[in-house]
């Protein structure tokens, strides 16, 4: 925490946002997809943090709010050059993405109403059904681990299917629920 | 002011999305449907982009929602937004790692909100299906069970999920394989 020099030089964050941006632009997906990326990057080419730390960020970005890929930007940014390393690593992860985004989307407005890239897409939705359903099953296995979770599980799939509840309604009575199971659990000893 | 909106909708997803990927998909839904900004036909078609491209999915997904709704700084407004909680929360979780690591409370309140994020995500899947499986206005017409489900879309839905489940080697394809794919055959057969 305490730095030698108190300013961090221009310099390190700019090779922090460019290393990021890197990071940013070769990963599909973000989440895990990335850690092999980051393993390359950041640990084996810069030095920035060891295996076990990026493991480490990544059990936080896993409950903390947000995305992991962002969460793990802002912690090595900030450990190599405090707050403004984070906001250069953490701005540089999201750049590839609102560049190539921005273009594909303004490319995509113009041909909407072109009949091929109408059924292209009539088709793509198809397979975004599957991809979703996928996700579903994969997170299913990782997080719906005994009763309890299964019925917060269902009460909130059927509820949200039925009403129009926001979704930040739901997180918040699970993590109540989460909290009064585990210590009704705790005192009776199970 | 559209801007100030869009920014403080993506803070309020990047606040309470847990688990990344496919966990802003429920937000951007009920986002849509509040407030006019974009169908949920436009949502699956930015899923799609989203998975083809680089970059996190929530951060694609954001980028694209924005830009929809007012343009490059709608784009802008949005990325900063989603990405405005997780970068106030690590610096603060990063100045006490070692309490937070073993915080029993947060450890039980993160129990019980995985399996409602997995929830959530399940019915922002039910509802692309509908859109996609179902053609509601032809059932409402002629009441006829055949003709609400859509065949084509059920036939290809099969396919891809035999692809990505069942087949060896295949099933570890990357998405944008697959998505290439439907668009081919939703071109072929001149609209699904």
């Amino acid at each position: 925490m305490k730095r030698e020099e108190n300013k961090p030089r221009l310099r390190e964050l700019g090779e922090l946002f460019w290393t990021f941006a890197r990071v940013g632009a070769l990963t599909f997906g973000g989440g895990y997809a990335m850690l092999p990326i980051l393993q390359r990057e950041v640990v084996e080419r810069k030095g920035w943090a060891a295996d076990e730390e990026l493991t480490d960020y990544y059990a936080i970005g896993q409950c903390t709010p947000g995305v992991i890929a962002v969460n793990t930007a802002t912690f090595i940014g900030r450990k190599q050059a405090g707050v403004a390393g984070a906001a250069a690593a953490t701005l540089g992860v999201v750049f590839p993405s609102l560049v190539i985004i921005t273009a594909i989307a303004a490319l995509l407005s113009g041909f909407a109403e072109v009949p091929a890239v109408k059924h292209a897409f009539s088709g793509i939705r198809v397979c975004v059904c599957v991809l979703i359903l996928n996700a579903v099953v994969k997170l299913w296995k990782k997080t719906v681990v005994d009763l309890p979770t299964l019925l917060i599980f269902l009460a909130v799939l059927v509820l949200s299917v039925c009403t129009k509840l926001s979704p930040v309604i739901f997180v918040l009575c699970a993590a109540a629920l989460g909290i009064a199971v585990k210590a009704l659990e705790g005192r009776r000893g199970v | 002011m559209i801007l100030l909106r869009l920014y403080w909708e993506f803070f309020k997803t990047g606040l309470f999305a847990i688990g990344g990927g496919m966990a802003t998909v429920p937000f951007l839904q009920e986002m849509g449907a509040r407030t006019g900004w974009f169908t949920g036909q436009m949502l699956a078609d930015m899923i799609a982009v989203s998975e083809s491209t680089p970059g996190p999915i929530g951060v694609n997904m954001a980028t694209y929602v924005g830009w929809t709704t007012a343009g490059l700084p709608g784009g802008v407004l949005a990325t900063l937004g989603l990405i405005t909680p997780s970068f106030l929360v690590i610096l603060l979780v990063a100045r006490v790692l070692a309490a937070f690591q073993s915080n029993k409370t947060l450890d039980r309140a993160f129990y019980g909100m995985r399996p409602a994020s997995t929830g959530l995500i399940a019915a922002a899947g039910v509802a692309v299906l509908r859109i996609v499986m179902l053609d509601e206005a032809a059932f409402a017409e002629t009441g006829a069970v055949s003709a609400l489900l859509n065949w084509r879309a059920l036939a290809l839905f099969a396919v891809i999920w035999v692809l990505t489940n069942l087949v060896p080697k295949v099933k570890t394809w990357h998405p944008v394989v697959f998505i290439a794919l439907s668009a081919a055959a939703g071109i072929a057969v001149g609209g699904i």
